[in-house]
């Protein structure tokens, strides 16, 4: 376990220096923030019977997927191990005394968990104080923080659960680009990343919502925003840790299936 | 101990023709062609021995050291090292032996080499007392001392294969592979990898297995050579069998000759 630590620590120190990258991201996000409100505030002025969501739990949702977008983000895959996947240094890789699934997901996790260390804070500070329509509200009650917290988690770890299988992929072709393009919209259409899942018909909602896509942001956004609540929320956080194990457990067995295949080619 | 008893792997090689006809053809119906990479390959090496594997390009020299280092499912055979096999018990395996790819690195680039070490120890859990001993000796036998500040990146060649070689005994490993370490080095480089090699098995016993395709490494380092050709082991035996037949001519000479008489 230390060493899956030791993985973890010098990644996130690693992703911690990139100051300039999260000053322009933050910048981005804000206001890629404020124009999705704009436009979603048309259309709920519109016909505000029609929506299905309230304003405000709307506005927490896009605050929320801005402030934490370094977690979720569906397109970022390591370089790195791409590149070593396909150079063959994977070798190296494999010489090494740890279990292969459980360090590249320590290794992505970090990433992604510095990524958004570095970005959330000043995000929630400043949305939180925004005039009127703009403003990101605290969560409904100490108990729906708390279901957040935890969903959050699950979601995180169903992220990165869902890349392992694009780097397993990455074995089989010879560029992992064609795949990780598919992946990611794929992933970014199904968990909400585009248009709040609430928003899409209610028959493919209901569907949706079931899919480990939904797994991944929707479901703790919604909860902190209360749109999701109660019941409906736990039996979502629970459908959750059932994706996440068998995510995990499917990643794991397809990627060691691919290792034992493995051809390290040339010299 | 290692032990190999008929590993065979063949690998699917893809094939087609040059030019736009074949490309488009090659769409819908593929050929590919079964290469036997190794062909019942069988050998010991004792604890202690310095082996030199030779063979010409494509003889199956990589894929055996990748077999014995757990990287490569063989076919069918049998490889005992240290008495585990190598590719179902990885993680334990791994923790005995040393592998130095000479066409691969481990250290990583934009980082000095220190901290590609530190990384190194803390993946083997090396204790740090002993990780501090272990170092020291490293730094000083291979002359690395200036170099663990430098980031790979800018290493020579030369300098970053001494970096490769210590990276690989960090953990203090019993066996070490070396696939074609002396690659591109100049010759100071080569004597002074030689030499380092040489002080490892002699007094620390590491068992030394050594891909070549510079005669004088083999020459320089070892007692016993195994050739392969074509997958299969054709000669394994000390090296004077070797000079022995051949009176005064070059090393190099003498293995065209064999090559030409095993027809690999």
């Amino acid at each position: 376990m230390k060493k899956y630590l030791a993985f973890f620590r010098i990644r996130f120190i690693n992703g911690l220096q990139y100051r300039a990258a999260a000053y322009a991201g933050m910048a981005t996000q804000f206001a890629w923030g404020f124009m999705e409100i704009l436009v979603y505030t048309v259309f709920h002025d519109t016909a505000p019977a029609a929506f299905p969501m309230e304003m405000g739990q709307l506005t927490s949702y896009i605050w929320l997927r801005q402030a934490l977008l370094g977690l979720f983000m569906s397109w970022y895959y390591d370089r790195e191990l791409l590149d070593m996947i396909t150079s063959g240094n994977v070798a190296y890789e494999m010489c090494r005394p740890a279990d292969i699934y459980t360090m590249w997901f320590a290794k992505n996790l970090a990433t992604r968990c510095s990524r958004a260390a570095l970005r959330c804070v000043p995000i929630f500070l400043v949305a939180g104080f925004l005039p009127g329509r703009f403003r990101l509200y605290p969560p409904a009650g100490a108990g729906a923080l708390a279901m957040f917290c935890v969903s959050v988690t699950a979601g995180v770890l169903i992220t990165v659960g869902l890349s392992m299988f694009v780097y397993a992929t990455a074995f089989y072709t010879v560029s992992p680009l064609g795949m990780r393009i598919v992946a990611v919209n794929i992933i970014e259409f199904m968990s909400g990343g585009i248009i709040p899942l609430p928003f899409f018909p209610d028959g493919v909602f209901r569907v949706m919502r079931l899919l480990p896509f939904a797994a991944t942001e929707s479901t703790p956004f919604l909860i902190y925003s209360g749109a999701l609540r109660g019941g409906d929320a736990g039996a979502a956080v629970a459908l959750q840790f059932m994706w996440l194990v068998l995510i995990t457990a499917g990643g794991k067995l397809y990627l060691d299936s691919s290792l034992r295949r493995l051809v390290i080619q040339g010299g | 101990m290692i032990r190999l008893v008929d590993i065979c792997k063949s690998y699917r090689v893809s094939r087609r023709g040059a030019g736009l006809g074949s490309a488009v053809k090659s769409l819908f119906g593929r050929r590919y062609d079964l290469v036997r990479a190794l062909d019942c390959v069988s050998f010991e090496v004792g604890d202690g021995e310095m082996i030199g594997y030779i063979g010409p390009n494509g003889a199956g020299k990589s894929s055996t050291v990748k077999v014995m280092s757990g990287i490569l499912t063989p076919d069918s055979g049998e490889c005992i090292v240290n008495g585990r096999v190598p590719w179902k018990e990885r993680a334990a395996h791994v923790r005995d032996i040393g592998v130095v790819f000479g066409q691969r690195s481990q250290l990583w680039w934009d980082v000095p080499v220190g901290d590609s070490f530190d990384l190194i120890r803390d993946i083997y859990s090396v204790k740090r007392a002993d990780y501090r001993q272990i170092l020291d000796r490293l730094i000083s036998r291979l002359d690395l001392g200036e170099l663990m500040r430098t980031p790979a990146r800018q290493l020579s060649l030369g300098q970053r294969m001494r970096c490769e070689i210590a990276a690989s005994l960090l953990h203090r490993p019993k066996i070490l592979f070396l696939d074609e370490p002396t690659i591109g080095l100049d010759a100071p480089s080569k004597l002074a990898v030689r030499e380092f090699i040489r002080s490892l098995n002699r007094l620390e016993g590491v068992t030394v297995i050594l891909t070549t395709h510079d005669m004088q490494d083999i020459e320089a380092l070892t007692d016993r050579v195994i050739l392969i050709g074509k997958g299969r082991i054709l000669l394994d035996g000390p090296i004077e069998r070797l000079t022995a037949a051949g009176g005064d001519k070059k090393i190099d000479e003498l293995v065209a000759d064999m090559y030409r008489a095993f027809e690999i």
